[in-house]
């Protein structure tokens, strides 16, 4: 054997085991304090959105409905006050701190976690490869997470969500929606892609994606909340418009100088291309109905 | 040879690799019986899923309590899933209502039970079954029902106030009437101590409530059993978890999520009470499509969002009856 022959498999070893091995030693390390960079989709940050403002989110008629009859006065209700943002809302304007666990033994990472500022939702993405649990198992704010790492990317499937919103102004999310998200970092900025499925109100995936800054000296702020009845309202009253009965439709895209149809959403409000059909569209003009309290 | 130690270098690299990327699965544990399955819900109280319906089950030192006992042709599996969480015998069942989803199994697993003998239950035989009063006279017959069982499903003990109580496994078990809901016997089992709610069929969140309105079924009386769940119920942190709430169909909830019931439960019925006010027929009621947001969450082929509609038209329509009144204590 000459000594070409012999340093051959030794090669083609190297080669495999670099191939197959690349996997477990492409893990980013995510671990530490992130600031949200707030520079995408307005709507969804510090105050959120207006009432009856859909634009640019693929939801179907149902969906449309859910918005049309919700009232801002359902976060009154005490059940309706101390909710989180779900796991497919909440990295759209909060600080995120994120820690892992690591098998003591193996130095295997059993399960990253996330944490929001705003109401402290903690969040788990399991790595260990265990299941998801079964259908009658409890839903959470946060859902039932897994992540695989993909190169350098960690994808994160998520189930188990409880019923919740799309946007903060009564669209619904059902809890039949699943959620992929891509965790990415580069450098000091690590980016989270959120991919939301719903099959009950959602015509296409909503797809998202928002920026952090890494942020060493960050500290988690305390957020507790506290349940107040501050109306009193008769027992078992839930405020909400009855249908056609919701006078501020137009407001807000009369107020934006807008027309009305793209403040109505759909899938075709997501796309560029929607921009050029809105100039043929006259604009909408403020509501001259008496704001009403709905039930 | 050297060939030979460089390809078993290359798989123990590889499998070192996977190892590292997936680590190992956790143990799976027993996960009940047949078509039956088991979820510990916390403490004592587990859940049991079968394929008519749901049963909650407390265990503990003094035996085990079932709430529902689903139907005749699950019960086998049933009794065998709770084997696989305690050794102890089935000494009550408690029936949340009369429907043969919830009580088909009533004489199979009071067969499979002991009698606890107390100064006033019946003595002999196996495990005491205990509901509503009205549950008990459309199972046993004394009121004309489709729900009648035979002998060994019969309650043996009863009550026709608002709230039974008992101490069982440690902790008090608080049987709650709720007047006029799924029906006319409704009941909910409150476990104390474990902080777990049976709430029978008043809360259905897999789909639109049935009001059996033949058997004292009403929305109102709905609506208020799943306000009762709530007062009942206390969240833990961000108003999740705390109180834990066993439907009579689908998943476990806490009280979000019975809220969020609530809420779609009241919006429908104060939809179809507005269209009512306009004098609208059933068939205008069901064209102005109500529950069109909502059919995609909770309708399905068997219960569809007109079959709601017009459960509710009926019920808001009916003229009130005596039977509609609240128990005294």
């Amino acid at each position: 054997m000459t000594a070409k022959r012999a340093w051959q498999p030794i090669a083609i070893a190297a080669a495999w085991t670099l191939a197959t091995v690349t996997p477990a030693f492409a893990q980013v390390d995510f671990s530490g304090g992130w600031g949200a960079r707030l520079h995408e989709d307005n709507l969804e940050r510090g105050g959120g959105p207006e009432m009856n403002e859909f634009e640019g989110l693929p939801i179907n008629a149902a969906d449309r409905m859910r918005g049309d009859s919700w009232s801002a006065s359902l976060w009154t209700v005490p059940e309706h006050q101390c909710i989180p943002h779900p796991a497919d809302y909440g990295p759209n304007f909060s600080q995120l701190v994120m820690w892992s666990d690591v098998d003591p033994v193996t130095k295997d990472v059993i399960a990253w976690h996330t944490e929001l500022s705003w109401m402290n939702p903690v969040r788990t993405i399991w790595m260990d490869g265990r299941p998801h649990p079964p259908a009658y198992a409890p839903h959470t704010w946060q859902g039932f997470s897994t992540g695989k790492w993909e190169g350098d990317m960690l994808t994160v499937e998520t189930t188990h969500l409880k019923p919740a919103y799309i946007r903060r102004n009564g669209l619904a999310r059902s809890e039949k929606a699943t959620v992929r998200e891509h965790f990415i970092r580069n450098g000091d900025i690590l980016t989270i892609i959120t991919i939301v499925n719903d099959p009950v109100y959602l015509t296409e995936p909503y797809i998202k994606s928002r920026n952090f800054q890494l942020d060493p000296g960050y500290h988690m702020t305390p957020y507790p909340c506290s349940v107040d009845v501050e109306i009193d309202r008769p027992a078992g009253e839930i405020p909400h418009y009855l249908p056609g009965a919701n006078p501020f439709i137009s407001e807000a895209a009369a107020k934006h100088k807008m027309p009305l149809e793209p403040a109505r959403g759909g899938a075709e409000t997501m796309y560029p291309e929607y921009m050029e059909r809105m100039k043929s569209m006259p604009t909408a003009t403020m509501p001259t109905q008496p704001a009403t309290t709905g039930r | 040879m050297k060939r030979g130690i460089a390809l078993v270098g290359v798989i123990a690299l590889a499998t070192v690799g996977r190892v590292l990327a997936q680590g190992a699965p956790p143990a799976t544990r027993s996960d009940g019986a047949g078509s039956v399955h088991v979820w510990a819900v916390q403490r004592n109280i587990y859940a049991l899923f079968g394929p008519g319906g749901n049963s909650t089950v407390s265990i503990g030192d003094e035996g085990v309590l079932i709430v529902d006992a689903m139907t005749a042709q699950a019960a086998p599996d049933l009794i065998a899933a709770v084997k696989t969480i305690s050794n102890k015998p089935i000494r009550w069942i408690i029936n949340t209502h009369s429907h043969p989803d919830h009580t088909g199994g009533n004489a199979a697993v009071a067969k499979s039970g002991v009698y606890v003998a107390t100064g006033n239950t019946r003595g002999g035989g196996g495990a005491s079954i205990l509901s509503f009063e009205s549950a008990l006279m459309r199972l046993n017959g004394s009121a004309a029902s489709p729900d009648k069982a035979p002998e060994g499903g019969w309650p043996t003990d009863s009550f026709f106030v608002k709230q039974k109580d008992m101490f069982f496994n440690g902790e008090p078990v608080l049987t709650m009437h709720v007047p006029n809901a799924h029906t006319d016997g409704d009941a909910i089992v409150f476990f104390r101590r474990s902080d777990v709610i049976a709430a029978g069929d008043v809360f259905t969140p897999d789909r639109y409530p049935v009001i059996d309105a033949a058997e004292g079924g009403s929305i109102n009386g709905i609506i208020a059993g799943l306000n009762l769940l709530i007062e009942l119920a206390v969240p833990a942190f961000n108003e999740e978890g705390g109180t834990m709430i066993v439907p009579g169909h689908g998943r476990i909830c806490d009280e979000s999520d019975v809220g969020d019931y609530r809420d779609m439960v009241t919006i429908v019925r104060d939809r179809i009470q507005d269209l009512l006010g306009k004098k609208m027929t059933l068939e205008q009621v069901r064209a102005a499509r109500p529950t069109f947001d909502y059919d995609g969450v909770y309708a399905s082929p068997a219960y569809t969002g007109d079959m709601f509609v017009e459960a509710v038209y009926r019920s808001l329509t009916a003229p009130s009856t005596s039977a509609q009144r609240s128990p005294s204590r």
